[in-house]
């Protein structure tokens, strides 16, 4: 703990959290990253859209190192990310993720499910991490639900815990993987509301979405992928107002 | 649940040919021309057997007399197990230290029900299963507090049965889920070694890994160096159980979502510690029914250590059969025997599903 804040003093406010250059990335014989370059500043907000098939999961998956890339560069938080399993895991303890399909631990009640990360690899004391964990609960509107089991939640409620299981390991990043692509209409919103939450308190992220209205109102910096190229990156207005490559246009066409 | 349509609305019983025992009958058993057929057949081979079980087991049998008194009788002669009792549970364990091995066992099984409940399930558990399995050694060997030694090769009958099979279970189902993981590991060296261990002894009968245990084993140690042969055996049986729970635990590790990998590799979690919190609590409680399988295979395998000579609760029924007095009535030390390998089953596979519904979590 202490030798990473003392690192973030040492930098300069300005060096990228997450620094990403000239990365590649293969499955087998298909290229799905091509020439990835990425700096993501503390407290930037940036929204990745694009087709599906089109590398930005990957992409976001690369930064936590749920997949490998190939060649290039990737760094989080001072540390670059390489075959060594205790530079992955420090990364990991720094970026949260937050998954389509949730992936709570079915066996473990919400705030079992909240307090694992805490006290194990943070090793937290069992009184403080519970504490923590129901201040997070309450912040995504769900405390009362506690004592329950994830198969006993809504999938709107159950994307929230997941989004304050993240929290609850105090990460410097917040990484979203198409949150809001399994659930229905009507539970869409309450998702949105606990991120849009999280943006207005300053946390850093990078969400993968469809939800252009949430693009609009909190981003920062959207960025258009396409055949695992980042084709554009630009303010939301400049990006949906005038939009530069004919690429985006076609995409904007067909999604708004 | 929901209210019907309109308050009015009549409410209807439906048909009593549909509903009660009439309906139940109706629906299962005369459903059709040939269920009706086979109901009636069945009811005349059930009409032909069971009276004359009965008569034989209870009307006509006599439960606790000399053997020259089943001579007579044209019913069953339970006799045979209360009078030789003591050497069907004990075996060649010496007279009138018997009452070391029936100890030894009481407080097996007392601690085996003390761990059935999930609140004991604390360290504090393997405390006292550490004591009582010193208590117990103690007591089946002796020589101490003025017990006479008692070699393991008179270690027989039930404390046997229980000995091999509790310590078969127990001591194979770690070693099968560190063979599950093992075989799952991206390092070659290992996954290879887990591989050949699980398919070799998946292919080849418990019977010849006894048989290997007890005669072609020696022959590689050292001149002087002696291994136990009840030892043997029950290292065999662990080894061989270890390989059919691995296989089991595997397929529970298959069935686990990606997600829930990458959930625990998200939030900074170890491999150790994502197998341990994570992984493991899934995946082996979705194998419980096929582990349970293997267990009670594996109680009732316990019965072939007699091919190495050892008497376990069957071989010691034979040798009392084999008693000239009491030749005859082997029918009846057999439905006993069964009944009570079916009590010990039945019991372990009736834990089971309380188990899995107390670890159920409505996903």
């Amino acid at each position: 703990m202490n030798q990473t804040e003392n690192q973030d003093v040492a930098q300069p406010t300005d060096r990228p959290i997450i620094e990403v250059n000239s990365m590649h990335k293969w499955y087998g014989d298909f290229h799905v990253l091509s020439d990835i370059n990425l700096q993501v500043q503390l407290k930037e907000r940036i929204v990745i859209c694009g087709p599906s098939g089109s590398g930005k999961s990957t992409l976001i998956r690369c930064i936590n190192r749920l997949e490998e890339h190939q060649r290039g560069q990737i760094i989080v938080n001072g540390t670059e990310l390489t075959n060594d399993i205790k530079n992955i895991e420090k990364v990991r303890t720094e970026v949260g993720m937050v998954f389509q399909h949730f992936n709570l631990f079915p066996h473990l009640t919400i705030l079992e499910n909240l307090t694992l990360g805490p006290i194990w690899v943070r090793k937290t004391p069992k009184k403080e991490a519970d504490e923590m964990a129901m201040m997070y609960l309450e912040k995504v509107h769900i405390a009362e639900q506690a004592l329950k089991y994830p198969g006993q939640l809504s999938g709107g409620q159950q994307q929230r815990v997941a989004i304050a299981r993240s929290l609850c390991m105090k990460p410097k990043v917040m990484l979203f993987d198409e949150p809001t692509s399994a659930l229905d209409p009507e539970m869409i919103k309450e998702v949105l509301d606990v991120m849009i939450d999280l943006a207005e308190e300053g946390m850093t992220m990078l969400v993968v979405t469809h939800e252009m209205g949430f693009a609009k109102s909190v981003a920062d910096r959207v960025m258009f992928m396409d055949y695992g190229e980042i084709v554009e990156q630009n303010t939301p207005q400049t990006f949906f107002d005038n939009p530069q490559h004919e690429r985006t246009k076609l995409f904007l066409s067909q999604i708004l | 649940m929901t209210n019907p349509p309109s308050a009015t609305r009549e409410y209807l019983k439906p048909p009593i040919t549909e509903v009660g025992v009439l309906g139940w009958l109706r629906g299962n058993l005369f459903n059709s021309w040939y269920n009706s057929l086979l109901t009636v057949l069945v009811l005349l081979a059930l009409w032909q057997v069971v009276p004359p079980f009965f008569n034989w087991a209870f009307i006509n049998s006599v439960w606790n007399s000399p053997a020259e008194a089943c001579r007579d009788i044209d019913g069953a002669c339970w006799s045979v197990i209360p009078q030789n009792i003591s050497f069907i549970i004990f075996g060649f364990f010496p007279d009138g230290q018997q009452w070391r091995p029936g100890l030894a066992m009481l407080l097996m099984i007392g601690l085996v029900i003390y761990s059935k409940d999930r609140k004991h399930w604390k360290k504090s558990l393997g405390t006292y299963w550490l004591v009582g399995l010193v208590v117990m050694a103690t007591l089946m060997y002796g020589g101490v507090f003025g017990m006479p030694v008692v070699e393991t090769d008179q270690w027989s009958g039930l404390p046997l049965t229980f000995m091999l099979a509790l310590f078969g279970m127990v001591a194979a189902y770690p070693l099968g889920v560190l063979l599950a993981l093992g075989r799952r590991s991206r390092m070659p060296a290992i996954k290879t070694l887990c591989v050949v261990y699980i398919e070799m002894i998946r292919g080849v009968p418990l019977i010849s890994l006894l048989f290997m245990s007890s005669v072609m084993f020696p022959l590689f140690l050292p001149e002087g160096v002696t291994i136990d042969k009840v030892l043997r055996a029950q290292v065999a049986i662990i080894l061989f159980t270890a390989a059919y729970i691995a296989e089991v635990v595997r397929g529970g590790l298959q069935a686990m979502a990606r997600g829930q990998f990458e959930a625990a590799d998200s939030l900074g979690l170890n491999y150790n510690q994502t197998m341990r919190l994570v992984i493991l609590p899934q995946a082996l409680k979705i194998v419980i029914p096929p582990t349970v399988g293997q267990m009670l295979s594996a109680f009732k395998d316990t019965s072939l250590v007699v091919i190495i000579a050892l008497y376990d609760v069957l071989k010691t029924t034979k040798v009392t059969l084999s008693n000239p007095k009491w030749t005859g009535y082997s029918t009846e030390a057999y439905i006993a025997l069964a009944i009570f390998y079916f009590i010990c089953c039945f019991a372990m596979s009736n834990y089971s599903r309380k188990l899995e519904k107390a670890l159920h979590t409505g996903h």
